[in-house]
């Protein structure tokens, strides 16, 4: 199942990962799914699980689930049965969650990933099922009590349940990375990690090879590609040691802290039969019919593979650069309005891989929050491919429309960032710089053709200097090549 | 399966309901008696028969994705034992 082993052992990696459906109103009830208002304003009487009300489905959180289960080449349930999964927890104001287990919405399907030494692996889906969201609980600032805020309660989610095909963090990783690309590529989820609407809990065991699986552990709760390759690493490393000890590992929920790196025992994980699954009596099954399917097949938007293989034909992107450029929605909605308004794709990859990726990172960003809109950038490269400004001064523009001095014009123009076009001051300063350097002009007639196209650079360093970058550096040469 | 008074605890704890010690071996013996009445269901032949959700041959009605319902705060937060800033207040949860 998996291809590397760690120290004699084999790491077998399996995946659940939540992913909050876009929809304007909640899976069970017409309160809004919206974010950031005060507690409890979208807490309806169904979502607060007041006696005397009803549950009805959201349509397009089924037309939601259908799309993912055809974006996965799935079967797509087409009669799924919402069950109770029934616990006690302050959040969960009915004392069970909606969910759905034996006949989910999506049956087994796959997806397969693109790893960094070029090759592929298929990831089975086991299934993906429609479900609910719990509210928040709130530990701090409550002199001792705890803060329950229900406006997430109900919020449509789907949680996808991969079979245990990984076999290192890196193929965790790069499942994961995938199925974000595909659910913001089909819309059916914002992406948007730093609000939990994408959370990702991983199972992990160890096994020598051609054993059975090892007792598995499961780490919660991962909302970033960062924090869960290091949580899976720190995960196997804790295992083998307390195998290699001797020990054994308890099957137990696990919570990982990505400030410290560290992670801690949750509590030990109920048996499935603790909570209790029934059908849900105030719930009858969901029907999807095959037009409702079709339909949705045909208004399928392009899906990250698809879009990958465009960016190769239409824009003559190396296989890596189009991977990566595809490899998100807002980075590849990014690039094409950068390659679009600056009329040069490569030029407009290269941005988008190389300084504003480095940027990004560097800043702990998301493409979506960049500071530089893609028409900036798209300007930008506009400005380098018309000669207005060097590449050189281009990182400069970069910089400083990144810390919000303007679009790319009004930098250039206000910080006089222009190349210098007209050859008369350009030739001025070049004979300054040839009357001022006689040793190397010297040297520089004395030397053969080959050796000259290096002397050369002093001149053109010289010259750069003096002008502040500002010289078009092939104007440049020309120049100094005549006058030398 | 025979139901006993350790698993009448487990199952009432489970659901939150306060049983007596007292209660434990009375109730155990009626639950027995239900799953007897069950296990004579179990000898049923169901090999040919579809697994039943729900008794009614319906499907579920769906709503379009319309925010409808009203904010209820602060009719719903008074009648909670405690409330601030807008949360309903329980004992601290430790995890």
């Amino acid at each position: 199942m998996s291809s590397s082993l760690f120290n004699g052992w084999e790491v077998v990696i399996g995946l659940e990962v939540h992913v909050q459906l876009a929809t304007r109103s909640k899976i069970f009830s017409g309160a809004s799914t919206a974010t950031g208002d005060e507690p409890n304003r979208h807490a309806s009487l169904i979502d607060l699980g007041m006696p005397g009300t009803l549950p009805v489905v959201n349509k397009e959180a089924i037309r939601n689930a259908v799309r993912f289960g055809l974006a996965i080449n799935a079967e797509i349930g087409r009669r799924s049965v919402f069950e109770r999964k029934n616990y006690f927890y302050p959040d969960l104001p009915k004392g069970y969650q909606t969910t759905q287990l034996a006949e989910p919405i999506v049956g087994p399907g796959e997806v397969v990933i693109q790893l960094d030494d070029g090759s592929e692996k298929t990831v089975r889906i086991h299934h993906a099922h429609l479900e609910e969201d719990a509210g928040k609980s709130l530990h701090e600032d409550f002199h001792g009590m705890t803060g329950i805020d229900l406006n997430r309660a109900g919020t449509p989610l789907i949680e996808i349940v991969s079979e245990p095909d990984m076999g290192n963090a890196e193929e965790a990783v790069a499942f994961a990375r995938k199925l974000h690309a595909i659910v913001t590529s089909i819309g059916v989820c914002d992406g948007d990690m730093s609000q939990g609407n994408m959370r990702f809990d991983v199972n992990i065991s160890v096994r020598r090879p051609g054993e059975p699986l090892g007792t598995r552990t499961e780490t919660k709760n991962l909302n970033s590609f960062r924090f869960m390759e290091k949580a899976i690493k720190l995960e196997v490393e804790r295992q083998i040691d307390v195998l290699e000890d001797g020990g054994k590992i308890v099957q137990e929920t696990r919570l990982y802290n990505g400030d410290t790196n560290t992670a801690r025992s949750m509590r030990t994980k109920e048996d499935a039969n603790d909570y209790r699954y029934f059908p849900c009596p105030d719930l009858l099954p969901v029907l999807v019919s095959e037009e409702d399917i079709e339909a949705l097949r045909a208004e399928m938007p392009e899906l990250p593979d698809a879009r990958k293989a465009r960016f190769m034909d239409a824009y003559q992107l190396s296989d890596y650069d189009a991977a990566l450029l595809a490899s998100s929605m807002a980075t590849a909605r990014y690039f094409e309005t950068a390659a679009d308004h600056g009329g040069d794709a490569k030029l407009a990859a290269n941005w988008v891989m190389g300084d504003l990726a480095a940027k990004l990172n560097a800043e702990d960003l998301d493409i979506a929050h960049c500071p530089v809109s893609a028409e900036h950038l798209g300007q930008l490269i506009q400005r380098i491919k018309d000669g207005t400004i060097s590449s050189k001064i281009a990182k400069q523009v970069f910089e400083a429309c990144w810390a919000g001095d303007g679009s790319p014009d009004q930098i250039i123009e206000s910080q006089g960032l222009k190349q210098m076009s007209d050859s008369g001051e350009l030739e001025k300063i070049i004979d300054q710089i040839i009357a001022d350097s006689p040793a190397q002009v010297e040297d520089y007639r004395n030397a053969d053709d080959a050796k000259r196209k290096k002397k050369i650079g002093y001149f053109v360093g010289q010259v750069m200097k003096a002008t502040q970058g500002k010289a078009n550096p092939q104007q440049v040469n020309e120049l100094l090549q005549e006058k030398l | 399966m025979a139901i006993d008074s350790q698993v009448v605890a487990r199952v009432a704890h489970l659901a939150r309901l306060q049983v007596d010690e007292g209660e434990r071996e009375a109730l155990s013996e009626r639950l027995n008696e239900i799953l007897g009445m069950v296990d004579q269901l179990q000898q049923a032949d169901v090999g040919q028969v579809e697994p039943l959700a729900h008794p009614l041959e319906l499907s579920q009605p769906l709503r379009d994705d319309r925010v409808d319902e009203p904010d209820v705060r602060d009719k719903v937060l008074p009648i909670a034992p405690a409330s601030e800033d807008g949360c309903f207040l329980v004992p601290r949860v430790i995890e």
